[in-house]
């Protein structure tokens, strides 16, 4: 006579469920949310709105020595979770400056400032933002757009 | 004394689930929360040292002046013209981008590409989304899934009088 499957019943007599299947479902839910997490968004601000740009890509390697620096609509700058307006915006760029100098193997000339302005900026404020930038020492600049969809055809 | 161990009686050791199972979901709610889905975001490089030469100097080994590009805008920091040179474009950066194209892309070689130079003279006012419109404009267009580069020196005219 063929044994037949006994389901485990614990004292008090209640079937058990294997749980093993959802554990491994569970596990494997938390393996895709830990790989797609992006910690690099403390580089981005809700505020900021970028413009739509069908030829933005990401780049392929890691920009030197990038320096953030976030322009609102209102025209402030926001720079390591502070808010200068452009005529502050000297102190904090001598700050990185001076990192940058005391840094072995960095230079100003060689670090790019990424300008992610809002869309709605006004553009003599972002050229304001790269003068003063000029004027302590950088002149590598990235202005940053955020990826259209393309079309084909 | 000698302990005899029998397997007859022996009870399976059950293990305790349940404060794993916990945790699971609580990690599972943790991630699923701090989610978000970023739009991927990219850059166009603008070289701008400060001894660059002035407005409408060539400033490179083929002698090429800057292609210039100048935007105005309307009182509401719209787009009201594009003129590439004395050219008026209207408001359509396509045009601008075949403009560009013409000078060049058709068959003006390599060594013109890369030298060849681009200079936005945008007004103080005008917002922040047509002078990207103008850039991506003169950098490239997409054909199919490829992107076709044009002008990848990109500068600045000196900034106009705020309002």
């Amino acid at each position: 006579m063929p044994k037949q499957k006994q389901r485990v019943r614990t004292r008090s007599g209640f079937a058990e469920g294997d749980m093993t299947p959802m554990i491994d479902m569970t596990f494997q839910l938390i393996a895709f949310f830990m790989v797609l997490i992006n910690f690099t968004e403390a580089d981005q601000n809700e505020r900021i709105r970028l413009p739509i740009s069908e030829l933005a890509q990401p780049p392929d390697e890691p920009l030197t020595d990038a320096i953030t620096l976030q322009l609102t609509q209102e025209g402030t700058i926001l720079l390591g979770g502070e808010e200068f307006s452009v005529e502050q915006l000297p102190v904090p760029l001598r700050r990185e400056r001076q990192v940058l100098e005391a840094t072995p193997g960095k230079s100003v000339a060689r670090a790019t400032i990424v300008i992610r302005a809002d869309m709605r900026a006004k553009a003599g404020r972002v050229q304001e933002v790269i003068l003063e930038c000029q004027k302590t020492g950088f002149e590598r600049f990235a202005l940053r757009a955020k990826q259209a969809e393309r079309r084909p055809g | 004394m000698k302990v005899r161990h029998s397997d007859r009686n022996a009870e399976k050791v059950q293990l305790q689930m349940t404060p794993m199972i916990d945790i699971v979901f609580q990690l599972l709610v943790f991630f699923i929360m701090t989610f978000k889905i970023v739009s991927p975001e990219g850059d166009f490089n603008i070289r701008m040292p400060i001894g660059a030469p002035s407005e409408g100097l060539p400033d490179d080994e083929l002698q090429i002046p800057p292609i210039k590009v100048r935007l105005t805008a309307t009182g509401t920091g719209h787009l009201a013209e594009i003129r590439m040179g004395e050219k008026p474009l209207g408001r359509n950066f396509k045009a601008l981008n075949q403009e560009v194209r013409q000078i060049v892309g058709g068959g003006a070689g390599p060594s013109i590409q890369d030298a060849a130079e681009v200079e936005i003279d945008a007004d103080y006012g005008l917002q922040f989304e047509y002078v990207m419109n103008a850039i991506t404009a003169v950098s490239g267009h997409v054909e199919g899934d490829r992107v076709v580069s044009l002008v990848e020196k990109i500068k600045f005219a000196p900034p106009r009088a705020g309002p």
